[in-house]
């Protein structure tokens, strides 16, 4: 790794970087518009993020109203039908859940939490956001081309995919796999930011096994998707070229309408492989940093340090390899080899070990905490019983023989939602809650937060645990509608609707935490620098919401990890990342922790 | 230190913590651009690397008609060795500080990868003048497939060449400009590392 020709020029220790080496907004388009500050970019990923979430959100209840009241709605046609549930499916794993988590989170926090300046490549990032933005709105455009957006399904297997008879096969799964190589692309440029600001960027005394689990969580996801958003990318194209072109890569020899089409010689099976490959991983990378967040929010209002940290970050990196050779387990019903099936649902049971280590390490943290149960702390439990109940049936699907029965029924569909839906948005809702008053400097309304937290939670179970059950009744999912079906009761009708009804309800609650965010910029109580008396380093900045370059003249310094709670001879129940191991008694004063501010100087 | 021995520190315990704070925060000892560098190769190694299964696990089928593989794709491999061979050698001057020599590599390297572009272009255009259609059968598909994206990666590379070679024309310092060398170098010895696996992969058809 080391070369001799650069060893004394790159590795003068920038104890204190210069001012030149950050970048500075000169007018009011670089500073807002077109920012290279990753708390800016952060802010742009999510609000888009969020926006476009909101249009999932609104498909998932015109599903819902179909699935419910079925021939009460003349405005939504089974093509209609097909649409959303495409639209919603791709919308929320990709362009909310990966781009808050990632984009997001990931923009605001890494510099701040390792104690950086920036990301290390700004303009990149900048770049990143702007073609994840042109992602989207290639993505919407699909709803407005002839035709309609795609309805071939989220996991757009061809050959029905690009066949005429889908909806959306003229222009809408185009749009898709053109906005999503546009996604991977972007995703790519902040991907590598992130990686590197993690690895190089670390202040003084930050090293690896001192960083926030978050980060930990944000990073090893971030090298999960850099890794599988290619396999992604490398299907898509070829099904666009198949589309466009001709090209026969997935297009087997085919008799369409009595017609015999053109295409000959490939391999549908191939598509799916290259999209689980991907589609696996996406999991994790959902996961991983909802794992993160939630150590911390946990640590923090708990009021007791990590149990097992080294063991987190172990979980954290085996998750992350084994999550690249159990992908075929999406696939048992594809007429693979048994031996194939033996493999896959060997490595998906061993993923439990690992997973369920880190769920111990959450329950042993709150063992004989000082528990806290404000509102990211109340999400932070929803979390870890939600994911438990999403994994436990997911050791039920990883089984070949349970799985093909029901495979492709609702309980598959309650299954990810409960892992991979519910459990990820409990963290991205106790995490907004949490880092609110860091990135706006006031605290979230607390009545508004239980109302949203105690609909969306118990809404959640009401409507996912009914969704497992009617897949042991046979009812498959992605149909437009059952009517007279002999092996499902008729009662499974009353169900449908009693999830429909909760479903707009959970939803409507999630308008009230949006009208939480912008009452509380203006209402909201003030936070000050560190309302929840917490150790990482983005609490300790002179200024909140931090300025930019996050910190004063110099970088703080790392003393300890970030989990120094209960500290026998210190005043406080809590010891910041960077306070001096000889100022244990001292009061934790910000400005003190961050000297060299402008405010500090006044 | 290693990247092993960092992970297994245990710096909570008190005895090991005043070490670690005198470092700096960096994992690896190399410049940020270059690590950057080295992550973008691994995702675009990946990349090649599942069209490249994707293409074995295609041709093992009976039904597979391979594409007769154009002459001129043996000269333009040739061309693309040289290529490599002049961005190597504007680095080693770059190390010994001679402006000459790095302005002609970086002159002769560029070029040559123009020329190879231009050349696979040509072979493209042969090849559909045959006849050999992408949509006729999946081995002309993944012909055209792979050097499309062989050939965008290396249009990539060439916007960091014309990057570099703006400071050259400005007349910077060797020092300013050694980091952009060594990145585009070692880019374009990847690039000729992959295209040299996709060619004896198209042979072996």
């Amino acid at each position: 790794m080391v070369d001799a020709a650069h060893d004394q020029v790159d590795f003068v220790p920038p104890a204190e970087v210069e001012e030149m080496e950050l970048y500075h907004p000169k007018s009011f388009l670089t500073k807002y518009v077109f920012s290279q500050d990753a708390k800016v970019i952060a802010i742009q990923y999510s609000f888009t993020a969020i926006a476009i979430g909101l249009v999932a959100l609104v498909l998932s209840w015109m599903m819902r109203l179909q699935l419910g009241f079925p021939e009460t709605f003349s405005f939504i046609e089974a093509e209609d039908y097909y649409q959303f549930i495409t639209m919603h499916g791709m919308i929320m794993v990709i362009y909310l859940l990966t781009a808050l988590f990632l984009g997001g989170f990931g923009n605001y926090l890494i510099p701040l939490m390792v104690g950086a300046r920036d990301m290390v490549f700004p303009y990149v990032n900048m770049l990143s956001y702007w073609i994840y933005l042109a992602a989207v709105l290639i993505l919407l455009a699909s709803f407005f081309v002839p035709g309609g957006p795609t309805g071939a399904g989220w996991t757009l297997y061809p050959p029905q995919a690009i066949l005429p008879g889908t909806p959306g096969a003229e222009g809408g799964i185009i749009l898709m796999l053109v906005s999503l190589a546009f996604f991977i692309v972007g995703f790519t440029m902040g991907g590598l930011n992130y990686v590197v600001t993690v690895l190089q960027a670390r202040t003084r005394g930050m090293t690896l096994m001192r960083m926030p689990l978050t980060i930990w969580g944000i990073f090893m996801a971030t090298v999960l998707a850099l890794l599988a958003f290619p396999a992604l990318f490398v299907g898509a194209v070829m099904m666009t070229l198949d589309s466009l072109l001709g090209t026969s890569f997935f297009m087997p020899a085919i008799v369409h309408m009595g017609e015999q089409l053109s295409y000959g010689g490939g391999s549908p099976v191939l598509f799916q492989h290259l999209f689980w490959f991907f589609g696996h991983p996406e999991v994790y990378i959902v996961a991983l940093p909802a794992f993160g967040i939630v150590s911390d929010l946990i640590s923090v209002h708990a009021r007791r340090h990590i149990f097992g940290y080294r063991l987190m970050v172990w979980a954290i990196v085996i998750i992350g390899g084994l999550s690249f050779i159990v992908w075929a387990h999406h696939m048992y019903v594809s007429g693979m080899n048994p031996w194939f099936g033996f493999f896959f649902a060997t490595t998906t049971l061993i993923i439990a070990i690992p997973t369920a280590i880190k769920v111990y390490n959450w329950v042993l943290t709150l063992w004989r905490g000082n528990i806290q149960l404000t509102i990211p702390m109340l999400f932070a439990l929803a979390f870890i019983v939600t994911f438990v109940n999403g994994g436990i049936t997911g050791l039920f699907l990883g089984n070949v023989v349970v799985d093909v029965p029901l495979s492709d029924t609702m309980f598959v569909v309650a299954h990810f939602h409960m892992v991979m839906g519910v459990a990820p948005i409990m963290v991205v809702f106790g995490a907004i809650y949490h880092w609110y008053p860091k990135m706006t400097g006031r605290m979230m309304n607390v009545a508004m937060g239980q109302i949203h937290f105690w609909i969306t939670f118990l809404g959640a179970y009401a409507i996912f645990l009914p969704l497992h059950y009617l897949g042991f009744l046979g009812v498959p999912r992605r149909y437009y509608e059952m009517t007279d079906t002999t092996f499902i009761p008729a009662s499974a009708q009353d169900l449908n609707a009693f999830v429909t009804v909760i479903a707009l309800v959970v939803g409507a609650a999630q308008l009230l935490f949006l009208f939480n965010i912008g009452w509380s910029l203006v209402n909201g109580k003030k936070s000050g620098p560190n309302p929840w008396r917490a150790t990482t380093l983005e609490w300790q900045t002179a200024q909140t919401p931090p300025g930019h370059g996050n910190f004063g003249k110099e970088l703080p310094v790392v003393h300890r990890w970030a989990y120094a709670f209960g500290l026998p001879d210190a005043t406080e129940d809590y010891v910041p990342q960077n306070l001096p191991p000889d100022q244990l008694n001292s009061d934790y004063d910000n400005s003190k922790l961050s000297p060299d501010t402008p405010q500090a100087a006044e | 230190m290693n990247l092993f021995q960092q992970l297994m520190e245990k710096p909570w315990l008190t005895e090991a913590s005043e070490v670690v704070e005198l470092r700096d925060g960096r994992t690896f000892a190399m410049a940020r651009e270059k690590l950057g560098l080295r992550v973008f190769l691994v995702v675009a190694m990946v990349v090649f690397s599942l069209f490249a299964a994707a293409y074995v696990e295609r041709m093992v089928f009976s039904d597979w008609n391979s594409i007769p593989i154009p002459w001129l794709l043996w000269l333009n491999t040739l061309v693309l060795v040289l290529s490599s061979v002049a961005m190597h050698r504007a680095w080693g001057s770059a190390r010994r500080g001679r402006i000459e020599g790095v302005r002609l590599g970086l002159y002769a390297g560029g070029a040559f990868a123009l020329l190879f572009l231009a050349g696979q272009l040509l072979s493209w255009r042969g090849l559909v003048a045959m006849g050999y259609y992408a949509d006729a059968n999946p081995a002309n598909a993944f012909f055209y497939l792979l050097t499309a994206l062989h050939g965008i990666h290396l249009g990539g590379g060439l916007v960091a060449w014309v990057r570099t070679m703006v400071k050259v024309r400005r007349g910077d310092g060797v020092p300013q400009m050694r980091l952009s060398i060594e990145l585009c170098t070692v880019y374009w010895h990847f690039l000729l590392l992959i295209w040299l696996v996709l060619f004896a992969l198209m042979l072996l058809t």
